[in-house]
Parts: structure tokens; sequence; C-alpha cells
């Protein structure tokens, strides 16, 4: 496989996933939104600006942070290059130049997705922004489904390793905007506000229900920061995503005969994560560990790229 | 006035009551076939078309719309022996491009001899003096032409051009089978239709064949292409897909000490054969147009070492230059030693003072083009044309005339189109493709039937109206009824 099809494929996993994931952000954040009752403040919006480390570069705008306006900018900005319109921009031209690399389902649902934006200039009411968020989802939900229908071969690793990494650091990033949240050990939620907030990370994650179903106890913030790091059994969990990314990196080996620094870094922190359980998180610091995660990350991300030799 | 008078392939000539009786079948099937029911046919094809992504602004709709070349329902016919006269006339002519193109770039036999002008060729921006020496593998040049004919008669072929760079269309000429076969299978039960569906093979073989030297394995043979950007991206990657060929851009190659490589996930990868789609102009900054982004650096020095070999050559635009064109019968009778057997169109040099004089004087019969035209772009079309055309080209051709060539007006044959007001007669073209390799020349029983559907028009160019059409080549081999 040529170098630049693998990092097309890799990267069109990673901008889905990440258009993915804001589209989940902009909704959990219009619901928090919805609930609090207070409309000054550091709001939802403001905490869904960091999520998406997005707050800098919006206040360069000069725009005022108001939800319409950050909305905007997390959904239709062509200036933010990583709002939705941006990412599904990336996507698609990165399908376009390896198109016969790509079902034709995988292929449709990317295109769908951008053609739905297409010709947006603003997101409107908070009914219409979920409108647009939610044709959104269904069609990435789409290219996860064409995924699943794909030969199993190296593109379909390197979309899902461009996803896995992707997916880390986005649940990694939006822990560590709410850490400050995290209470002792057994300390139950305080108020209704922090309950909503908890509920907010939760929905952004998709993990709700899953919550319910794996702890079958109240909300409890250490519980939380659990099973977003730690619990396998969550696909956006750091720790699903670090096994993910091994899995797809095995098979490109498999099919290659090639490992390398990838492979070793990947294992590592697999290992690392096996060895890790919630308690010496918390010693260490819940902020320093995410951090650690993050440059870990992006330490893998650089040698995948200079593995396949497209970095 | 042509389109009037002008002779059917299906039909025949006008007014002759013997008509085209080997082609009776197919005009019962247009005649009974109701206009509904070939419009929707159409409509099928085209949307098929449309989701293949075949157009090239396929992906935004309201570009889209505009950018699908339209497909005719109606098929083209030749029968067995038409075809094997064609067939022989092209690898005549393509025979002769090669060794035209071996002889400019190495001996120059055919300048000392004074078959054609010196100053025509060594002067000619087509013509690449950096390339003199190029000794390619079997001395092939241009490995793949797309010679463009006419017919005016059950008899009467003429080459209108050859297209010797990077001739296009291909494509259409097999997804226009398959949709045909989709569509109406009806008639390939009745004729029998000689299959296309080889073309990739046959044209992997010719890439494979041609590899510089000897390698262990098959050799290795890529198509470059401009990117997804170009027109004809379509083309590229269903051809590379097709042979199971890597379809790579610039920044995918490298060359290294003469030699080409690919950058794959697993290292690089020497490259022995590049079917390019990139034109001349762009394929090597350090050679042509610094500027391009488009190109490989050190590719024309590692073609010149003999270490990869370019498809086509770079440098065939000599050979189907139109001011080179006119050339063409003297061409072919020099290195063929007969008579060429598809002729020419007869042709006005305007850069001789005694044709232009002609030209000049009959505006309104001739067609005039550029010589470095193409597209349709740069063309008067005398007897269609208006009196303010004439005279803006009457002033280009008196200050410029080495720019430009004339022909008379042909009245080109006729196929059954389906229009808005049912089937009616629309002139045509016809580009068939022509591999040559080491083993010789294969020419696929088919190729690109281009068709004007602006009532009476003779421009058959996509950009400005034009369609296409399913080429069918019967076999003399009788159908078998019982499937």
């Amino acid at each position: 496989m040529l170098s630049r099809t693998a990092s097309s494929l890799y990267w069109i996993g990673r901008y889905v996933e990440r258009a993915e994931f804001l589209a989940r952000l902009m909704e959990a954040t219009i619901r928090l939104d919805a609930l609090s009752p207070r409309t000054d403040g550091p709001g939802a919006w403001d905490s869904a600006l960091t999520v998406a480390s997005a707050d800098h570069d919006f206040d360069l705008t000069g725009e005022t942070r108001s939800p319409l306006a950050i909305s905007r900018y997390l959904t239709l900005s062509s200036s933010n290059p990583s709002s939705i319109r941006s990412c599904l921009d990336a996507a698609r031209s990165n399908a376009k130049s390896v198109r016969t690399a790509l079902s034709r389902d995988a292929w449709e649902a990317i295109n769908r997705a951008w053609l739905g934006l297409r010709g947006r200039a603003t997101t409107g009411n908070s009914q219409t922004t979920l409108n647009i968020i939610e044709s959104i989802r269904a069609e990435t939900r789409g290219f996860e489904g064409a995924l699943h229908r794909m030969l199993r071969n190296e593109a379909y690793s390197f979309l899902g390793l461009g996803a896995a990494i992707e997916r880390a650091d986005n649940t990694a990033r939006l822990i560590d905007v709410k850490y400050h949240l995290l209470l002792p050990e057994g300390d139950r939620v305080g108020g209704q506000l922090d309950r909503d907030q908890w509920t907010t990370i939760l929905h952004t994650v998709s993990a709700v229900t899953a919550y319910r179903w794996l702890y079958s106890e109240g909300l409890k913030p250490w519980l939380v920061a659990e099973l977003l790091c730690l619990k396998r059994e969550l696909p956006r969990s750091l720790a699903a995503s670090a096994d993910e990314a091994i899995t797809h990196l095995n098979s490109i080996g498999k099919r290659t005969g090639l490992q390398g620094e990838a492979d070793r870094l990947a294992r590592l922190r697999h290992n690392a994560i096996d060895r890790t359980t919630i308690d010496t998180i918390f010693a260490k610091g819940l902020h320093e560990w995410l951090i650690a995660f993050i440059d870990e990350n992006a330490r893998i991300h650089q040698a995948i790229g200079s593995q396949f030799r497209f970095g | 006035m042509p389109g009037t008078s002008a002779f059917d392939e299906i039909r025949g000539t006008p007014g002759d009551p013997t008509g085209r009786p080997e082609f009776a079948g197919l005009s019962d099937w247009i005649n009974t076939t109701p206009a509904a029911e070939l419009d929707r046919r159409q409509k099928a094809a085209e949307s098929a078309f449309r989701q293949l992504g075949i157009t090239f602004a396929v992906y935004g709709e309201d570009e889209s719309a505009e950018r699908i070349i339209p497909f005719d329902i109606v098929p083209r016919v030749f029968t067995a022996r038409e075809w094997s006269n064609l067939s022989e006339g092209l690898v005549q002519r393509v025979e002769s491009i090669n060794a035209f193109l071996a002889d400019v770039y190495g001996p120059r036999k055919i300048l000392a001899d004074g078959i054609v002008p010196e100053e025509l060729v060594l002067g000619n921006p087509q013509f690449r003096p950096v390339l003199a020496g190029a000794r390619p593998p079997h001395d092939i040049f241009a490995h793949i032409c797309g010679i463009d004919l006419v017919r005016t008669g059950p008899d009467d072929f003429w080459v209108l051009e050859d297209n010797a760079r990077t001739p296009s269309g291909v494509s259409y000429m097999l997804e226009n089978r398959e949709a045909m076969l989709r569509l109406c299978p009806e008639l390939f039960e009745q004729f029998a239709v000689r299959p296309i569906d080889s073309y990739p093979d046959s044209l992997l073989e010719t890439l494979q064949s041609v590899a510089p030297r000897p390698t262990g394995n098959a050799p290795v043979c890529v198509l470059l292409t401009p990117g997804h950007y170009n027109s004809a991206f379509y083309e590229h990657s269903f051809l590379a897909d097709s042979m199971g060929i890597e379809l790579v851009e610039a920044a995918d190659l490298e060359v290294d000490d003469d030699h080409v490589w690919m950058r794959t996930i697993e290292g690089r990868v020497k490259v022995d054969v590049i079917y390019r789609r990139i034109d001349d102009d762009y394929i090597d900054p350090l050679v042509f147009k610094p500027d391009s982004l488009l190109g490989v650096p050190g590719l024309i020095a590692a073609y010149m070492a003999g270490n990869v070999a370019l498809v086509n050559a770079p440098g065939t635009g000599i050979a189907d230059d139109k001011a080179i064109y006119s050339y063409m019968p003297e061409i072919v009778k020099y290195y063929s030693g007969g008579e060429a057997k598809l002729p020419n169109v007869e042709t006005y040099r305007c850069r001789e003072p005694q044709q232009l004089k002609y030209t000049l004087d009959n505006l309104e019969k001739l067609v005039v083009k550029l010589v470095d035209g193409s597209g349709g772009y740069g063309m008067l079309v005398g007897p269609t044309a208006t009196r303010e055309q004439i005279e803006t080209f009457r002033a280009a051709l008196i200050a410029e005339p080495q720019r430009y060539i004339a022909q008379p007006t042909l009245a080109l044959s006729t196929v059954p189109t389906l229009t808005e007001k049912g089937v009616a007669p629309r002139h045509v073209d016809f580009r068939p493709f022509v591999l040559s390799g080491a083993k010789g020349v294969t020419i696929t029983p088919g190729g690109l039937t281009r068709v004007a559907l602006i009532e009476g028009s003779l421009v058959v160019n996509s950009s400005q109206g034009g369609g296409t059409k399913d080429s069918l080549i019967l076999s003399d081999m009788p159908v078998k009824k019982e499937g």
C-alpha cells in the first residue's frame, strides 16, 4: 500500500471520529445549557470550547462568547480547523483521493455528512442545531457501520487506527477539563449542577446507561473517572482505545510482516494501563496522569507516521 | 447542408432504398422500442454513471448536473469486415507514428530525405530537443493511441486526428458497454458483439512488456495521476483499479540515482513502468515547467538512463501535432512502404501562401483549426459560422497564418440518436484505442463514439454539447440462438 494511501485512510479515521465527538459534545452541551438554571457565568458553552481545545482560537475571532456564536464556531466555522465542517471537509477530501480503497458505503456516508452541511451559514436555535447534529451523527454511525462491512485488510486497519488514536485523545481531554470537579473517594456528587456536569460527560461518551450497568449505584465522580479511563468494556474509554490501536497495528503487522516503534509504544501503553488502578491515578493526580496519557498518545501518532512513512 | 443528406450508419444513405440490410434488426429495434422506454433506460444508465462518479463533479449536486457526459442509448455498429479494414489501417498508422518518433528523436532520416520539412519538426514546440537520443524499450514511444476517425460513406473513413500523448475516454468505452449489457440485453442476444472487457488486461500486458529490463518478478507498473482535482481522475482510478496497479501521485514517487521509487508502508519499491496521465509540460520540473507541482523531479533523467519506461514516452506530441498531421500520408508511406490505408482529411497548411490564399477565399466552406488547439476550441466551422466569426478568423489567419490549418467541411455520418423529439440522426465520430507493446499492436474491438447531440452540429466534444454511445463491433461468427 502506498504511504499516501495509508496516511489518507488514517486521517479519514481521525477526522470522522473527531467530527462525531464534536457532534456528541454539542448535543451534551445543549442539554446541559437547557438544564442549567443560570444564564450567565462560566457556562456549558465555555466548557465545550475548552474540551474542543478551541477557546484560545475562538477569542482571536473577536466574537463575544454567546451560545450561538460558540455553537456556530464549533459546528460550521471554516476558519476553525477543528470544526465539524472542517473535519468533514478534510475527511472527504482524503476520501476522494483514495476512493478505490474505501467501500462505496463508507464513501457515501462521508459524502452525505458533508453534503448535509453544505450551504449552511448558521446553526440557528437549539432545535435546529440538534437537528443538524442528529443528521451528522446518523451519517457517522453509517460510516462506522460501513467500516464493519469492509474487507479486513490494511485499509480497514488504518481507518480504525486513526479512529482509535483520535478517540483516546478526545476522551482524555474531556475528562481533563472536568477533573477539577472530581471529589475524593466515596463522596457522592454534590449539588444539582455537579450532577448535571457529570451526566454531561457521560452523555458525551455515550456512557450513561453503561455506567448504570457497570456500577449499579449512584453517580460517583470516582467511578466515572474509572469508567472513562480504565474500563475496557466501554468502547470510548482510554483503555479500550489503547487496546484497539494495538489490534489494528497487529493486523497490519501480520499482513505486511512489519512491526516497529509504533507497535512497541502501543504495547507499553497497554501494559501500563493494565497495571493501573484508579487509586494509583488519583495518588499521582488525575490531571498529571491525563496529560501524560495525551503526550504518549501523540508520540504513538508520530511513531505511526514514521513507521509507515507518511509522518 | 450536412445532416439532411449525410450517410446514416444504421439506415443508409437517404433516398437509397437498399439502406443497410445487415442492420435491419437494429433498425427494427429502434423503431419498435417506444421512445419513452429508450428514455427510461438512458436515464437509468446516466444515474448509474453518476453514482459511480464517472462525472468529475459528482460530489456536489449542482455541479454534477452540468458535468455529466450525456450517454445515448442507441448504439453504433460496425460489421466484422468494416472493423477488419479499419484495424489494418490503424495498425499501419500507429506503427508509422512510432517509427516516425524513433526517427525524429534518433537519426532523423525522414528530415534528411526531405519528406517532412526540418523546421516544422525541429522548430515545433511539441518537439523536445532534450529527449533527442532517447531509446525507449523496443523503440515504442506511443504505446496508447486514440485515433479519431470520421466517416462520410459506406467505405469512406478518414483520420481526423491522431492522439499520441495521453488520450482519454477509454473508461467511457468500458462503462457504456456495461450499461448496455444491463439495460439492452436483447441486442446482445440478437447480434454477436465482440467483447471489450479484456482492455484492462491488454493494457497491463502492454505496460509489462515495455519494462526496461528483465526483472526477477513481474515488473512494477503504476498509473501516475495529477490527482483527484483532475477532470479525468475517475478514469485514472478506474484503470488502476481494473489493472490492479497502484494509482500514484507525484509525491508518492522519488528519483534516486536515476531510478524511480514509490513510497509504500513497507518501504521503497522500485518502479519499472509508469503509465502517466500527466502532460509532458508538467511531468518533471527539472526539465519542463519548473513550477510544476504535479511532476517528479529527475523523472526524465531516469527515463533517459533507461531505468524506467514512460507510457506514453515524453515528446510524442510531435507526432499528433496538426501541422505534422498534414504530412501523415507521406509519413505512413515512408515507413510502411505502402499507401496509407486510412486516408487523411484533405488539409490546407496556411503557412504556405498558396494554401492560405485558397483558405481565405473559401472560409465559408472550410473548417479552420488552430494547430495547437484542442477540445473543439479555436475552431471555425465555415458553413455554420456567422459573418462576424468568419471575419474574426480571417484577421487571425492573416496575422499568424502558421498557426492554422483548414479542411473541407465533411458530411459526417450520422447514427440514430434519442432526442427530445424521438429518435433522429446525429453526427458522430469514433475513437478506437490502439495499444503498442513488445509483441506488436493490439486493438480492442470497440472504441468511443462521440455524438453531436445538437441537430446539424458537427462538434462532438463533450465541452460543447457532445455525448457518447456504445460502439458494437460484430463478430463474423453467427449468433448462437439457443444461448
